[in-house]
């Protein structure tokens, strides 16, 4: 069996591609070959040993889908994938669209509709929280700065001003709001989030959704080092039972189908949990919850292969992870290999 | 004084390392603050305590009252503690 993945790029940044392929063959039940796809020739998941067996260039799907799915078709041609579990945001919708036509070439998915995908973004969550009676702070879009000089009094100063896809800052008052909705919207487009602030301490859960309402796990985790790119370098499983069971409540409603990780904050006044955003894939530290009892990334293959896969029931409380960074030691030959061919076989 | 009452999920250990399992927060305690915490696991009331610690280490009672306190309050703040 063969299985395409993508987010080799463990950098600072890390895309959760080798932490889900150290998941499934961690399960000891796969007997497979992985095949890494790769948007940059540099992606260090594509050297690293006993991480992918084989990694291909493939062209960012905002280029158009055509080129894309040219690419997918001819790297099956030569591997004959069975299934591809992507984990990056911005390919998602792609994929997504995609998956009829690569089911017609014999290559599965398991992923969330295009649908569902839409009502978790950043721009629609509180509509989606609010009618799922999931705690999310309030928020207002902005599509102008006038939209800011009117905003509704239940929202008060400090507000955190978001980008439809990235950036979030907070805002005292109106003049920093008008510089943070200029910084932003110039980059990412509109419309801006202003959003309630909650001042709290930050939580994670890290889950799959078998896609009838089901969860066939979830793992939560609490942040220890935050890096200034906002990243958690390292963090801990820990026993919340409220934040499982709203993780829970929203793959039921969504009928979610895949990986996904749910982003908290806990009000530090009220103790109460409020949703801040939901990640269509998994996280960049899904290992922990390999390392704490539930193989989500194996679980996905197996749902992804049509198989039956038992809910896991609970996890290890305590377990932590720390990353870290480590310099590897190549040939140019492999750098060769990939800028050249588009393709690096590893040994 | 009040009484207080720890949450049953959290444990000491032997170091004096306090994990609490529902917030993933750490602690570590010396000799003393270990016992503190112990004692109050144990059910003990604040005044006990304070007996406690005059019994066992070379302290005098309001002293011993003060830093009891003390201790407590900032159990109190990091939610460590409740009020019985």
């Amino acid at each position: 069996m063969k299985v395409g993945i993508t987010g080799l790029n463990n950098i600072d940044s890390p895309g959760p591609g080798v932490p889900v392929i150290r998941g499934i063959k961690d399960s000891g039940q796969f007997d497979g070959k992985i095949v890494g796809l790769i948007y940059d020739a540099l992606e260090p998941g594509a050297f690293m040993p006993d991480v992918a067996d084989s990694s291909y260039l493939i062209p960012y799907p905002s280029g158009g889908l055509d080129p894309f799915l040219e690419r997918l078709e001819y790297i099956n041609s030569v591997e004959k994938i069975d299934v591809i579990i992507p984990t990056l945001d911005a390919e998602l919708f792609a994929f997504t669209k995609l998956a009829p036509k690569l089911a017609e070439i014999g290559i599965k998915t398991f992923l969330p509709s295009s649908e569902q995908i839409t009502i978790r973004g950043k721009d629609q969550l509180f509509a989606f929280c609010e009618n799922a009676g999931i705690t999310a702070p309030k928020n207002i879009l902005a599509t102008s700065i006038h939209d800011l000089y009117a905003m509704p009094s239940e929202l008060k100063y400090p507000v955190v001003i978001k980008g439809i896809f990235y950036d979030a800052y907070i805002a005292n008052n109106l003049d920093e709001a008008a510089a943070s909705f200029t910084k932003i919207s110039s980059k990412w487009g509109l419309p801006i989030i202003v959003q309630e602030f909650v001042s709290g301490d930050e939580y994670n859960v890290v889950a799959l959704g078998d896609g009838t309402g089901n969860t066939t796990g979830a793992v939560a985790m609490k942040k220890l080092f935050i890096t200034d790119k906002g990243k958690g370098w390292a963090g801990v499983t820990i026993d919340e039972p409220q934040l499982i069971d709203i993780s829970k409540r929203i793959i039921e409603k969504l009928e979610w189908k895949g990986g996904a990780e749910f982003e908290f904050i806990k009000d530090a006044q009220s103790g109460k949990f409020y949703l801040l955003e939901i990640n269509p894939r998994f996280p960049a530290w899904v290992y922990l919850a390999v390392g704490a009892g539930q193989n989500l990334p194996y679980a996905a293959l197996r749902l992804a292969l049509g198989e039956k896969v038992e809910n896991f029931e609970s996890y290890e409380i305590g377990k932590i992870f720390i990353r870290y960074s480590w310099d590897l030691i190549t040939d140019i030959k492999k750098f060769e290999e990939i800028t050249v061919k588009g393709a690096i076989i590893n040994d | 004084m009040e009484n207080y009452k720890i949450p049953d999920n959290i444990a000491v250990s032997l170091d004096g390392f306090l994990f609490v399992p529902s917030t993933g927060e750490s602690f570590t305690l010396n000799e003393i603050g270990k016992k503190v915490l112990e004692s109050l696991k144990e059910g003990k009331s604040a005044n006990e305590i304070v007996e406690i610690l005059t019994q066992e280490f070379d302290v005098d009672t309001h002293t011993a009252e003060k830093d009891v306190n003390d201790f407590i309050t900032q159990l109190k703040a990091f939610r460590l503690v409740e009020e019985i």
